[in-house]
Parts: structure tokens; sequence; C-alpha cells
């Protein structure tokens, strides 16, 4: 025990809450409780904040997801304590199939810092997000800058990106419909505008709101291409909505009007954003970072660099006392919230059964979600001239007969500090029952968009054939025709777990949209079980005016 | 801005306001006095600053500084460098009424007036405009400044151009910026810039992009209004056309001399009762022409070959450009039978306004440089029976029924006959039913297309045409009547196009405005061209009832330019009657010999006037039904 690191020790040693890993949710309801007035201690073993919701260098970004790609059981039991039993935390595997490829390793060594990559991408915000009324609200945005999401196509197999007609001026302005296609989608958006809008005589009937989405799309006679544009690059659905056999969550109507009218009201919500869709300015982790800048604002104590080794469980009753820290020094709270990759694994063999048995449904926590296959590729060149940020959607089966779900692909440029001048950092995601399935996905879009080098490499032996992955990179941009070359990139699935509110919490990983609302939705239960008494964000509780409390938006 | 709800002010808003108006009072009293007395110390021009900060209107104020400036750049010690201080200190002073008030007239104005004084950075102009644009892209205030500064940087209209169509690309609702669009295309396509040297091309380009408009969203009028723009661009040929002729080409004219005969009941289009045996032609083109003369037309007759006819315009405005020429034929009395051919000359002279040698004939095939005009519209036609076969748009029918009538005219040559006429018709009777808050203008255009129908040819004119066998007023009037029901045609006089389309009827002797809601005289005014005309009812009309004929202003009559030409110091008293009250119904009547005329049942027939009119028409027999002495 004499070479654990030299970890200070941590003043007071009880609070109301203890919160360990500084993700997205775990942010967010630090902040809510300090907000509250409870006394709060965030704890983060890494030396960032953000956990799996972080933007990390080039450097930091490999050794983190392999560090959660492991599982690792409990060291033998701690020192125990004659009050409470001690149960060692053990990691589970949350990242799998992790595959990074670098083809100019000099290159990208010399700018690993420039980077600001997101674990969790592609992910965007709509103006109109709860998301954004939840930064507005708490104050949490004063700490943040965002940039316009320039346009949204739509791909297809041939390494086309259509333009997605989202707003009166878009379909003015399109290329690819026809007048009368202009005509039908335009109608279609002022009947869903009228809808919203309780006008008269424009009301879609309840039956028709019960009904799938796409039948409704398919009843007001939309062709084949503007239901696409609605469904996966307006309404961003993941499953094919068309074949019931493998869609797994059909849209209603309802929902999907939902939709539109968040992405209507994006549009225009903010008189700098260009369309519905923006992105933070030093990538998605300021997010987090945000909030527990808010929380400390607040008074809640922050402690990074800091693992946890144990559970303390009182031994009577089976209560959750506090949590171990590596120092040795043991901490004392009312409540609990865990990162995603803790597990307490019980001890074996223990009869009669412990009676935390029943306490720790955590064991065996595994949802049914699936995973989610995520991409990360960085380039030279833009896959679309003039433009550095933008969304593609590839509907479902619009690369494959066999691809269920859609791939989305975010692009963003060093406009947005997120990677050197005159870079690119895609993003891709698809939701996937199974890792190669996912990887299937990643690849038919990489395939589609960029030229892979040849000589696929591993980190371990990239450096060997970095030179001449160089010179033929080199040799491509001169030509400049093509498509762009790949310089790196990593691909993993991700584990979809959903939090878990029990008498401890664990926080859920991020899901497979491209925005928070559903994860912020989650994040507000979760301070509700907890808190039942107190208010998520009061509305006085920020001393910052209507006028201060905007979003900025850089142009 | 557009689309703000106006709210109730609250009590303490009104409070506010009044405290403002008593703050605005005192600064106006101070100003007023500064003004009166002609100061222009620093104190008092910074007052007339404040107070146009707070009420960018006042024109006064506006006034007052232009006086200043110019006062302090005629002091003997102005430079340079103080002059380009006084004007910028203007600047800042429009700039800060701006920012209170963006749509102020005066002080737009008065920028104009700062900066064309030539002392100012113009390139700042154009980026304190897109500032405006940014706040509201419809402004037509800065719109129009944008056009005075475009052109004082000789900013080309290529580039204006690309800046329209990025304002429509951002909202295409935009009236101010289809508007230029539509100005900055007529100056390239005159100056034949590059790239604008085919009209075709340019319009069909045009007819594409507003396409994208109107689709997207029908509901939006701005793109309608282009849309009208261009198919005027399509319709109006750059040369002028021949529309009709009297009598028309080749026809016979019988000419009787003996009224008793009545061999009009056979033909009756084509004869004509003459006692002075002149024999009127008259040539009727699209637009007004110069230069028509024996050399440039060539009539041949049965009876008169060599004469030189001595062509007239009929213009209102007595230039010497006319949409309507005549000549008169001499003829012997005796004969009876004569045929008239009009031909235009291939005369190689080169003739002022518009050569003649451009002209083409009715009865001549279609040249080739139209048809694609023609093309255009058969485009336009199918595309929009598209959309309504889409759905139910007026301003869409409304378009058709105004496309099928100009394809119809550009091809009348051809085919002699109106082909969509029913069906346009029929859309205009739909539109009556669909849009009862516009039935009044539906309705006249229906009836114009119902006119143009029935005289379109002798067939159709004969199915309407009626025989008085005992008719009262024989004695002047040929007795066949042109009957059509359920006319209306109320805007007849207010657009001056049909205003001048009376004077073409040089054989008109009787006509009845009854009931017309004429509002003035002035409207009468092609009626002074009618030296035929005996006969005139003008009864139960509303003249004299508006103090100001509004319709005036709508379209102002030719006769208000030419009015102080003719006036006569001399004339301006009639016996006792002051000229003064009723100069509009002297021009018009001292140039008429009519025999008979209504008037009762309008504001003006008092008895005044009625002495007034038998002193300025001495051949009046009869003024409302009564024989005058």
């Amino acid at each position: 025990m004499n070479d654990l690191p030299p970890y200070p020790p941590i003043d007071p040693t009880t609070f109301d809450l203890i919160v360990i890993g500084t993700g997205l949710p775990e942010s967010i309801v630090a902040a809510a409780a300090s907000t509250a007035s409870k006394s709060v201690l965030h704890l983060d073993p890494n030396p960032f904040y953000g956990s799996h919701f972080s933007s990390l260098s080039l450097t930091d970004f490999p050794s983190f997801l392999t560090s959660h790609s492991l599982s690792t059981s409990p060291s033998p039991q701690s020192n125990g304590h004659h009050n409470f039993t001690v149960l060692d935390f053990a990691t589970r595997p949350l990242y799998s199939s992790l595959d990074i490829s670098s083809f100019s390793p000099h290159l990208l060594h010399q700018h690993s810092r420039k980077f600001n990559i997101d674990v969790a991408g592609p992910r965007v915000f709509f103006c109109a997000d709860k998301s954004i009324d939840l930064m507005l609200k708490s104050g949490a945005s004063q700490y943040l800058e965002f940039k316009s999401i320039d346009a949204t196509f739509l791909g297809d197999d041939k390494g086309n990106l259509w333009s997605v007609p989202d707003s009166r001026a878009a379909i003015f302005k399109d290329k690819s419909l026809g007048l009368m296609e202009k005509n039908q989608l335009m109608r279609f958006f002022k009947l869903v505008q009228g809808h919203l809008a309780g006008e008269q005589g424009i009301k879609i009937s309840e039956e028709d709101l019960q009904s799938p989405f796409v039948d409704f799309l398919n009843k007001m006679g939309l062709p084949p291409k503007i239901k696409s544009f609605i469904l996966y690059a307006i309404a961003m659905v993941d499953y094919d909505q068309e074949d019931v056999g493998v869609c797994r969550d059909l849209l209603k109507t309802k929902d999907g009007i939902d939709q539109l009218a968040l992405y209507n009201a994006s549009v225009g919500r903010f008189p700098n954003a260009l369309g519905a869709l923006i992105y933070p300015i030093y990538g998605q982790g300021e997010l987090s970072q945000a909030f527990c800048r808010r929380a400390a604002v607040k008074g809640c104590l922050y402690v990074l660099r800091m693992p946890v080794t144990a559970l303390l469980v009182d031994k009577d009753n089976g209560c959750y006392k506090g949590v171990r820290l590596a120092s040795g020094q043991d901490l004392f709270s009312k409540k609990l919230i865990l990162d995603p990759s803790f597990t307490v694994p019980l001890p074996l063999g223990s009869s009669p059964p412990h009676p935390l048995q029943e306490k720790f449904p955590l064991c065996s926590l595994r949802d049914d979600r699936g995973k989610v296959a995520r991409g990360i590729c960085i380039t030279k060149n833009s896959l679309k001239p003039e433009i550095s940020n933008f969304l593609v959607v590839y509907p479902p089966r619009s690369l494959f007969p066999e691809q269920v779900t859609s791939i989305r692909l975010l692009q963003i440029g060093s406009n947005l500090a997120v990677c050197p001048a005159d870079m690119f950092v895609l993003y891709i995601s698809a939701l996937c029952n199974d890792d190669d399935q996912g990887k299937k996905l990643l690849h038919s879009v990489m395939n589609t968009l960029l030229t892979v080098p040849v000589s696929i490499n591993s980190e371990s032996n990239a450096a060997v054939q970095s030179e001449t992955a160089e010179s033929s990179f080199t040799a491509q941009s001169d030509a400049g025709e093509g498509k762009p070359t790949l310089l790196w990139s990593a691909l993993y699935i991700q584990e979809l777990t959903l939090g878990q509110v029990e008498f401890i919490c664990s926080a859920p990983m991020p899901d497979g949209k491209l925005n928070y609302n559903d994860l912020v939705d989650v994040t507000v239960k979760f301070f509700e079980e907890i808190y039942r008494n107190e208010e998520f964000f009061p509305e006085a509780s920020s001393e910052f005016s209507e006028d201060d409390g905007g979003i900025a938006l850089e142009t | 801005m557009h689309g703000r709800p106006r709210k109730a002010p609250k009590p303490e808003d009104e409070a506010a306001s009044a405290a403002k108006v008593q703050k605005l009072r005192a600064l106006q009293t101070q100003f007023f006095s500064y003004h009166h007395n002609k100061i222009y110390t620093k104190e008092a021009v910074e007052l007339s600053a404040k107070l146009l900060e707070i009420n960018p209107e006042s024109y006064t104020a506006w006034n007052y500084r232009k006086l200043a400036v110019e006062h302090y750049l005629n002091q003997p010690e102005s430079n340079p460098d103080s002059v380009k201080s006084i004007l910028d200190d203007e600047l800042r002073v429009v700039e800060n009424s701006l920012r209170q008030n963006f749509k102020s007239y005066g002080a737009w104005h008065h920028r104009k007036w700062v900066v064309s004084k030539g002392h100012s950075s113009i390139d700042h102009e154009l980026r304190l405009l897109d500032k405006f644009q940014e706040a509201d892209c419809r402004n037509f205030n800065a719109w129009n400044y944008r056009r005075f500064v475009a052109e004082s940087m000789n900013r080309s209209e290529q580039d204006e151009l690309k800046y329209t169509a990025d304002m429509i690309y951002t909202n295409f609702s935009n009236y101010s910026a289809w508007h230029n669009r539509s100005v900055l295309l007529s100056t390239l396509l005159e100056k034949k810039a590059e790239g604008f040297l085919s009209k075709e091309n340019v319009l069909l380009e045009e007819y594409e992009f507003i396409h994208q408009a109107i689709f997207t969203d029908p509901d939006d009028q701005s793109g309608w209004f282009y849309h009208l723009w261009l198919l005027d661009q399509t319709v109006k040929a750059d040369s002028p056309l021949l529309v009709s002729s009297w009598p028309a080409h080749g026809s016979d004219v019988l000419l009787p001399a003996d009224r008793s005969h009545n061999v009009s009941v056979f033909c009756p289009f084509t004869t004509l009762h003459s006692d002075s045996g002149l024999f009127p032609i008259v040539l009727y083109f699209n637009q007004s022409v110069e230069g028509v003369s024996s050399s440039t037309v060539t009539v041949e007759s049965g009876f008169n070959k060599s004469e030189d006819l001595v062509w007239k315009p009929l213009s209102v405005s007595n230039s010497q450009a006319a949409q309507v020429w005549v000549a008169h034929l001499k003829f012997p009395t005796s004969e009876l039978h004569s045929s008239v051919e009009v031909y235009g000359a291939q005369s190689e002279e080169s003739i002022p306004f518009v050569s003649f040698d451009q002209l083409s004939m009715r009865n001549d095939p279609e040249p080739i440089a139209s048809n694609w005009r023609a093309e255009a519209l058969a485009k336009e036609i199918i595309c929009f029976r598209e959309l309504l076969s889409l759905m139910d748009c007026k301003i869409g029918k409304l378009t058709l029924a105004r496309l099928l009538m100009a394809y119809d005219a550009m091809l009348f040559s051809c085919a002699n006959k109106l082909v969509y006429s029913e069906e346009v018709l029929e859309l205009y009777s739909d539109l009556m039913k669909l849009d009862p808050s516009h039935y009044q203008y539906y309705k006249d255009e229906h009836s114009l297309v119902l006119l143009q129908q029935v005289t379109s040819g002798r067939e159709s004119l004969l199915k309407h045409c009626f025989h008085y066998t005992d008719s009262v007023s024989s004695t002047i009037c040929s007795p066949i009547c042109l009957r059509l029901n359920n006319l209306s045609l109320s805007r007849m006089y207010s657009i001056h196009t049909d205003v001048q389309r009376l004077e073409a009827m040089q054989l008109l002797s009787c006509l009845s405005l009854r009931n017309n809601k004429l509002r003035s005289f002035t409207a009468l005014d092609p009626l002074r061209k009618l030296k035929s005309l005996r006969v005139l009812d003008i009864s139960y009309n509303q003249i004299g009832e508006h103090s100001i004929d509004t319709t005036r202003y709508l379209c102002s009559s030719p006769l208000s330019h030419s009015v102080g030409s003719e006036w006569n110091k001399d004339e301006t008293v009639i016996g006792d009657v002051a000229l003064i009250n009723y100069w509009e119904a002297f021009f018009i009547f001292k140039e008429l010999n009519l025999n008979q005329l209504d008037i009762v049942g309008n504001a003006i027939a008092d008895e005044n006037f009625k002495s007034f009119l038998v002193k300025v028409l001495p051949t009046l027999k009869r003024l409302d039904g009564e024989l005058l002495g």
C-alpha cells in the first residue's frame, strides 16, 4: 500500500452525493444537484473531463478506448472494515473490435495535440433541442461557443451527396427535385406546419397520427426520394421503415411530426445559424466540461486523476455507504452515481444468498439495445469542396442490400478547432447487432467516399509503410480528383447501456442518436429519481438574465 | 420587419410615450425657432440631430440640415478636410436616424443628397447597405438606395444581378429583389451586354428560375409578379406589328351614294355612307410608330392608284408617333364599288422612330424570329396546366388564362381564330366563384375576352348583330346594332390603352357610354379624334361627383401633359362662364361636332354647365333630349 501515488486527501469526507465519471449525464446531475444546494463530490479517474463523452487528442484517444475495451476483475478483497463490507470495483468492456490505422504517422504525430476527437461522435445539436434549452437554463451555455453545420446531404452508393431540401429556401434552391416534387414537398411541410400551429382546416387526423409515419407519407403520395429525405435526413430515423421485418423502431406519424417540428423550430431559431444544426467549438467534450464548471460555481468539489477502487456497503442492511479511493481514503455519501464502466461483482459462493444480491441488479446489467458502430476518419480534403462542416445520411439499403440501419457521417473542419488547419475529421455511426455487421456498415461508407491506401496496417507496423503512403497521398491530392485519401482511422463498436437507477446509480453510455435529447430525458429522470423533492434547475437558479443567456454562435 | 403582430400598448408604455411626446414638442419648438432665424451654430445643428434621432420623419429638420451644410460649405475658410468632416457628420446623423426607423424616406433621401456631393466613401455605403439588408432583406428603401449606390460607383449590372440572385436564394418572397432583377435585366438586354445578346436565352433561363419559386410555394405572390413581367417581355415584340386595318386587306367596300338603298343589310361591315366624298383608311399598330407616309404604305383601290395619301397620326398627345394612323381617300360619288389593297412597303429609307420595313403585316406568315416566343408560351402553358392538376390555385388559373390569351394573340395570324378563348372564359368564370373578393376584375377580363371573341371574325360578329327596322336616329346612324349582353367593361376607362383604342373608330357617329361610372371628362379624351361623331350619350355617369379623379393618377392621361401648349389665354372666359371650372370639358368638346348630347345624371350637369355646353358646341341640336332653339 506504500507505493500508492501521492493522491491528495479530500476534505470533507462526507457528501450528499458522490459522482464518479465526468460523462455528460453525470456532469448534468452534478450541476443540478449543486444548484439544488447539495454537497457534491465529482471524481474522475481520467486526467480530462467527459469520460465517454469527451474529446481527446490523437494520442489520448486510442489509450482511452483501449483501457475500456478490457474487463478487469477486482483485485483480491481489500482491507475490510468493521462497519461495512468492501466490494471492489470491476470494469466491464464497453468498446470492442477497436481498429486503428494510421497512414501518415509523421504528419499526424506533429499535430497530435491539435486534435479534439469526439469519443461519442457523430453528434450535433438541433438549435431547438432540449439540450440547448437545458444549457440556457442551467447557465452552462456561457462556457460554450457554437458554429453552424453548413448542410445536410443524402448519400448514395455512387458517392453522390444530395442536398436535403429541408426548408422553403432549400427546396427553392434544390437541383435534384423536379417542379412537381418541389410542390409536393413544400405542401407537405405546410401541412405539418399548419397542423402544428393549429391552423383552421389543417389537422392531421388522430387515426393518421397513430399510424406508421411511412404509411402517412405514402398516403400523401410522396415519391420515394422525398420519403427518404423526410424519414432519414430530417426525422433521423435509424431503422428501415419500409421493411417491417428488420425494423425495430417503427416511427409513428405523431413522433415523425414531432421530429419535423423540432427540425422546423431549429431552422432560424438563432439568426446566425445557417440551418438546423450546430456544433460546439473544440468538440463535444466541451459540453460535459461546461456543466462541470457550472457545478463548480455552485460549490461542487472536483478531483480528476482519482481512481476509485471499492464500494463500501453497510454490513447489516446492505445499504450503500461510500467509496474507497485509490489513495485508500474512504469517503461517504447518501447517494452515488457511477460511470457506466464500473461493475460490482458480488463475492462468489456466498451462502446464504448475500442480502446484497437483491439490491445489486448492477452485476447483471446488460441491455438488449444492441450496439453502435463508430468510425473516425481523418483526411486532408473535404468530401465536398468549399464546405467543411456537414452531415451526410445514408438511409437503409442505400449502400448495400443488407444495410438495415441508417449510417450517419459528420464532417468537421479545422474552423471548429477539432483538428489542424486543412484537415477534416469524419465521424461515422450506425446501429448494429454485432461487431461484424457494424464494421461492414462503417467500411461501406468509407469505401464509397474515401480512398483507403492499399496497405491497411494497424498502428504497430504503420511506421514502416508511412513513407510510401504519404507520397501516394500527395500524388493523389495533386491530381485534384477522386476521393479524399484516408490519413488515419479508428473503428470501434460501442455497447449501448442504459442508465440504472437503484440505490446506487449507473449513468448511461452515449446512445446511437445524433443529438442528446434522449440522454437529457434520461438524465432528468435520473435526477428526479434521486431527488424526488428537488426541482431540476429551477428557473431562478440562473443569475443571468435572458439577454446574457443566449447561445454564442460564431459565423 | 414582417410578420410581427401588433400589441396593444400597456398603460406604462402610454405614459412613456406621453413623456416622449412632451420632450419631442419642446425640441421641435426650439428647432423651429433656430430654423426660422437661420441660426446654424453648433448647438443649433446638434439640436436638429437630436430631433431627427427621435423622429426621422421630420422633413423640415432634414431640410434645415441641408441649409446648415450649405452654410458651412460656403464658409471662406472651408477646406477639403473640413468639408469631409461636415459631410461625415451628416452621414452619422442619417445612420442614427435609420437605426430608429430604417424605412424613413427623409433619412434615405438626405443620405443620397450627402453622398451625391461626392466626398464620401461609396464602399462604406455598400457595407452599410449589407447591414440593413441583413436586418430586413425586403426593405425597399434600402433596395432603392442600393440602385443609387450601384450606379454612382459604376458597379456592373451583372454583379448586381448576382446579388439579387443571392438575396432570392436566401428568401425568395422578396418583391424588391425580383423587381431589381427585372430592372437590371432590362438594362442588360437593352445594352446587349455580353451574355445577354439573346433575349430568348435570357428569358428562358428566367422562366426556369421563377418556376422554382412558383412551384415551391404557389401561395407566395412575389414570384407570380415576376412571371407576369416575363410574360410581358415574351409577348412584347421588338418591332411594331400592324394589328389591323380598315378596310381589311383585300376587302371590297360598298359605297352607296343613296342612303335609301339598304344594301348595308347584306354587308354590314363593308358598307360606307359618306357625304363628304372622303373615305378613311385606318391603320392600327400594336405600339406607337412614326413615319407612316405614302412612301411607306401603298394603298391600291379600284378607282385611285396614283394619289398621294396624307397619313396623319391619331395621337391624343399630338406627337408624331401614334398607334393609329388615318388617311382619307377621295372617291367620285358616282362610283359604287371599290376594292382596296393595303401593303406595307419595303422601303429602304430609314425612318427615325422605327423602320417601316420591319413592320410585319398580320397577313404575312410569322417571322421566324418570334417562334421562340410562341414556343416559350406553349411551354409555360404546359407547365401551369400541370401545376393546376396538382392543386387548386387561383393565381395559377389567372396566369394560365393570361398565357392562353397571349398565345392566341400571337398565333392569331396563322390560325385566324382564337383557339383557347372558350377555355379562358371558363377559367375566368371559375375564378369569379373561387375568389369573390376580386369578382369585378375577373368579370372585366371575362368581358374583354368575350368581346375579343365576338369581334375576332365576321361570323362571330354577325351572330350578335340585329337590325332596327324603325330606327329613331336613322338620319345619322347605320341601322345595325351589335348587342352583347352581360358585359362588364368598368375598367375600360381606367386603362389608357383601352381609351386610346377608341380613336381608331373613325367612322363612329353615335356612341353611348351611359351608366359607365366615368368619373371625369378626361376619360373621353380619345373622342376628340372622332370627327364623325354626332351623337354622344354620357348620361348617368359620375362626372363631377369626385373633386379629384383618382383614376387619372393611376394612368395619367396624355391630355394632362398637352394642356399647357393648347391653352389659349384669350379663351379663358366664354360668355359669363368661367372656363377654369370646366377646362376638361372644354378641351373635349371644342373639337367635336356633336348634334346630340345626353349628359343628365352626372353631378356636373347643372344649368351653368349646360349653358356652357351650348356655347362650346355650336352644332348641338339636342341636349338631354330637348331641342335647342
